[in-house]
């Protein structure tokens, strides 16, 4: 065994964290998304022991949800990614295929994951757990909805930012809707972070989803409210982000780095 | 003489300090095959890329078909198609699948039956139904072709199309091309790095370097400019002189 042949594999991996942001963030940012999530959780459960409502039915809905949300990014995100890894891009591009029909196909795309993959995980849940996510009643699907949504503006920036600063990003993929987990009260209430965060987490509309999922479940009313802000996000930040996108897109063109991206 | 169906001046494409392409102007008429020449680095891909939407221009007009290409887009590249060595297709779907994505993609009609007639054409019928990633280099070439032969283009740019292929299948796609030029009307223009292939292909030739047009016309005409008799021998003299002022 010689160490400088281990010591030349060492320095091929160290070059790469002294540029690579996505990298570093492996190192620092996941740690603590994990501290943070399973810290709020904790606090929750010390809180609220209780008056908790439905184990059950809190932490497998929010699960299943939670899904619904990752997979509609992973949708438009993921398909992108094939593009570039088959070299397929320049194909599309010098097609008559504009960016808006891109971006239509992959979120029709991201529907028709969703809706499969929500097929396992329903099934699975009813199967293993005697768990139906159907008993919290049809007014969960208008908050679905808007989950998938926020997939997609999660989903467009994030292809965005692979097409802008190619392969170096593309662990956002898979990474960046968990950048939003713990702002999104996925599985405990909002009222469980710090104020300053409560401000922050109230700005993103999968908490709203999320906020409405324990009213259904809690008090089994309506909450409109939480629905109309959930609604009104989503409209903003898809408006701007496909928006974005296309300026994103423009500029790479101008930069030539539509016909690279993925090397 | 045909109207110029493909009509570039003054294209610059800059790179922050480093000019890739730098005022180039030609035309090229209805029928008509272009050869684009050059070093490595010279410019053409990015000029075919500049004509094909995908890069900018920094300056410059690019009209097709009479029309300026930054305002019918859609329109031009619905009548345009291309074949690179160095792009793909998706790995995972079999050749008659990718073909009829194409297909759709253009929105053409009577897909099947397209499809039937250039996978014959190409030599394609042993790996039609075969999976694209399990394909040789020479085998997705033809798949790049038949990509850009399949939506009938009005004009064609191909990117070293013969670079894998076997001396058969390459003079056979030679032929092809000719045919459908002469048939169909077909515009094309064409860049290699086999110089027999230039001339035998190409109405008229341009010389590309450091992003210039340094010469221009018949494979003849440059030859006897240059006084040279091969044009190997035109383009080692030129790929080792500057560009002219």
């Amino acid at each position: 065994m010689k160490l400088h042949r281990i010591a030349a594999l060492l320095s091929r991996h160290l070059y790469l964290y002294k540029r690579s942001f996505p990298r570093v963030l492996e190192i620092v940012y996941w740690p603590f998304v994990d501290l943070l999530i399973w810290g709020f959780i904790t606090l929750y459960l010390a809180q609220f022991k209780a008056a908790l409502p439905n184990f059950v039915l809190f932490f497998l809905g929010a699960l299943i949800l939670w899904d619904v949300l990752f997979r509609a990014q992973q949708g438009i995100t993921i398909s992108f990614l094939e593009e570039i890894w088959s070299r397929n891009l320049m194909n599309l591009f010098a097609s008559p295929l504009t960016t808006g029909e891109f971006l239509a196909a992959t979120m029709i795309l991201s529907v028709s994951k969703v809706l499969a993959v929500s097929c396992v995980t329903v099934l699975a849940a009813l199967a293993f757990y005697s768990f139906n996510i159907f008993v919290l009643g049809v007014s969960l699907i208008p908050f679905i909805l808007n989950l998938v949504i926020a997939g997609w503006c999660i989903g467009v920036l994030t292809t965005g930012l692979i097409m802008r600063y190619g392969q170096e990003v593309e662990v956002l993929a898979w990474g960046m809707v968990f950048l939003f987990q713990p702002i999104s009260c996925v599985f405990y209430p909002l009222s469980v972070l710090p104020d300053w965060l409560q401000a922050i987490a109230r700005l993103n509309p999968a908490t709203h989803v999320f906020e409405g999922m324990r009213a259904v479940i809690t008090a089994g009313a309506f909450p409109a409210h939480e629905l109309a802000w959930a609604i009104g996000l989503n409209a903003l930040y898809l408006t701007v982000l496909v928006a974005w996108f296309h300026m994103m897109f423009a500029a790479c063109k101008d930069k030539g780095l539509l016909v690279r991206v993925g090397e | 003489m045909a109207d110029p169906i493909v009509q570039v001046r003054n294209l610059t494409k800059r790179f922050g300090d480093f000019t890739a392409v730098d005022g180039v102007s030609f035309d090229i008429r209805q029928g008509e095959i272009l050869g684009l020449l050059g070093p490595n680095g010279a410019g053409k891909t990015t000029t075919i890329q500049m004509l094909l939407g995908l890069i900018t221009p920094t300056a410059g007009e690019i009209r097709m078909f009479g029309l300026p290409f930054e305002r019918h887009r859609e329109e031009i590249l619905g009548r345009v198609n291309f074949s690179s060595t160095y792009v793909s297709m998706p790995q995972a779907l079999t050749v008659e699948e990718n073909l009829r994505v194409v297909a759709k993609l253009y929105g053409m009609d009577r897909i099947t039956s397209r499809i039937d007639d250039i996978v014959k054409r190409l030599e394609m019928e042993e790996f039609r139904t075969k999976i694209t990633r399990k394909l040789s280099s020479g085998q997705m070439t033809r798949l790049s072709l038949a990509k850009a032969f399949l939506t009938a283009p009005k004009v064609l740019f191909l990117d070293e199309p013969t670079a894998s292929l076997d001396p058969d299948i390459a003079d056979k796609t030679r032929a092809l091309i000719k045919e459908i030029r002469r048939s169909t009307g077909l515009t094309v223009l064409y860049t290699s790095h086999n110089m027999r292939e230039m001339e035998e292909m190409s109405d008229r030739i341009i010389f590309l370097q450091r992003g210039r047009i340094v010469a221009e016309g018949t494979s003849e005409a440059i030859k006897a400019v240059y006084g040279e008799v091969d044009l190997e021998d035109v383009f080692l003299k030129l790929a080792r002189t500057a560009p002219r002022a």
